[in-house]
């Protein structure tokens, strides 16, 4: 005879081990810290190289320019950029009652990033058992980009730009950890290689339910050929919000952030 | 994850906790009415799985502190990465609590990179339960009560 044994479902009883309870806690914090953040908006590719971290600090450094508080959350925890693109100086991180306090640019962009707690040029390493490292390495970054969201003092912004590494897995976890999904903005080359993979990113973007804002076409003018921009826009029924030549120029910029700043 | 007293047919309630330090952790569950107790015991994988959740079985009565997780769990941090202070938060009224010779020895022998943050809990720990002299049992008892696998 089978023993009869009440579900999960069936125990109600307290129980202060409750690993659910924590995890709401945690996605509380988050929710707690970016009350003051007008909108989360994704800087998001699916391809490697094209120029997202760039275009992310460019574009924080223009809404700065125009008056705008404005964030970077490296998200690129194994490639982190930003500090230098951002020329951030190299400090020790401070606190502020219970968060820490977010580096600053010389324009004033507020910016967190692994680079700046990494030793100069350490990959970022985890403890762990030697085994399955990949299992458990998925879960800790994942708890990093909470802890970058909800630990660090981003104050009053109206933008919290998140610059994602290549890939679409960043992305997924960061959609889990906010109670809204973030505001994506696309960022291509002209090529049709590139226009596939962030078609793949913009459809797994849309299924989560994230809004598009629009599409970035960078390195324009260059060796690059393509209509990657205008394939995207057609196709997801946004508009390109800029084509950024090579080297562009502060004015470049700025136009960039006015179109970011009207889709709100 | 609950367990249940087949033969009372009750939930089984967090008792304790026990990190003996090799990468395995047992959390032990009380019958509220046989009393019989059973443990809990993860391997080292299954221990690190629970910990990069950033929670703690048999929950925790502190509040994390920040980046917790990545202090914590990175072993490539830079050695002046955190500014942290004196290491005093918490706003308690009972005097800084004393380090023992070998607590400060066991502390040394923490990475710098969280050293701050373990240095804090501990403080923090003794000053709520008005302990004046932190000594390396002392830390061991906190580490299980708060869970701190990672320390
Ligand atoms: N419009 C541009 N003009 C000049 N240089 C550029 C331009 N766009 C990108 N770059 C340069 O190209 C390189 C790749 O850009 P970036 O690192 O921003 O790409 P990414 O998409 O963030 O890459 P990853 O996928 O590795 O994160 C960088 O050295 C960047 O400075
Ligand atoms: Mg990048």
């Amino acid at each position: 005879m089978p023993l009869n044994i009440r579900t999960y479902r069936d125990l109600t009883e307290a129980d202060r081990s409750g690993l659910v309870d924590q995890i709401v806690a945690q996605r509380r914090r988050v929710a707690d810290r970016l009350a003051t953040v007008r909108r989360v908006l994704a800087v998001l590719s699916g391809k490697g190289g094209v120029g997202k971290s760039f275009v992310t600090a460019g574009l924080a450094r223009a809404l700065v320019r125009g008056g705008r508080a404005t964030g970077v959350l490296d998200a690129d925890f194994n490639g982190p950029t930003i500090p230098s693109l951002l020329d951030l100086p190299v400090a020790r991180s401070t606190f502020h009652d219970d968060a820490i306090e977010p580096a600053m640019s010389p324009e004033g962009v507020r910016c967190f990033s692994m680079a700046l707690l990494l030793e100069d040029g350490r990959p970022l390493a985890f403890r762990g058992p030697e085994t399955e490292g990949h299992v458990w390495r998925e879960t800790l970054e994942a708890a990093a980009l909470r802890e970058f969201l909800a630990d660090v003092a981003w104050g009053t912004l109206d933008q919290l730009l998140v610059d994602l590494p290549p890939g679409v897995q960043r992305f997924q976890e960061l959609t889990e950890l906010l109670a809204v999904p973030p505001a994506v903005l696309a960022v291509t080359i002209p090529t049709a290689e590139s226009r596939d993979a962030v078609r793949r990113a913009l459809h797994g973007a849309v299924e989560r339910k994230a809004r598009l804002l629009g599409v970035v076409e960078n390195m324009v003018g260059g060796p690059f050929t393509g209509s990657a921009a205008d394939e995207l826009a057609a196709e997801f029924g946004i508009p390109v919000l800029a084509r950024i030549p090579w080297h562009p120029t502060p004015d470049v910029w700025d136009a960039i952030a006015l179109s970011v700043r009207s889709t709100s | 994850m609950k367990f249940l007293c087949v033969e009372c047919d009750r939930q089984m309630q967090f008792e304790e906790r026990q990190l003996p330090g090799d990468g395995t952790l047992a959390a032990a569950f009380r019958c509220p009415a046989c009393g019989r107790t059973v443990a809990l015991l993860t391997n080292p994988m299954e221990t690190q799985l629970v910990a990069s959740l950033g929670v703690k079985i048999g929950g925790t009565t502190i509040e994390p502190q920040p980046m917790e997780t990545v202090r914590g769990m990175v072993t490539t941090g830079r050695d002046d990465a955190f500014d942290d202070g004196k290491g005093e938060t918490g706003t308690g009224k009972s005097p800084r609590p004393a380090w023992s010779p070998e607590a400060q020895e066991r502390l040394a022998r923490v990475p710098n990179f969280v050293r701050g943050m373990v240095k804090r809990i501990y403080l923090d720990y003794a000053k709520e339960r008005g302990i004046a002299e932190i000594t390396p049992a002392i830390m061991d008892t906190a580490r299980t009560e708060l869970g701190l696998e990672e320390m």
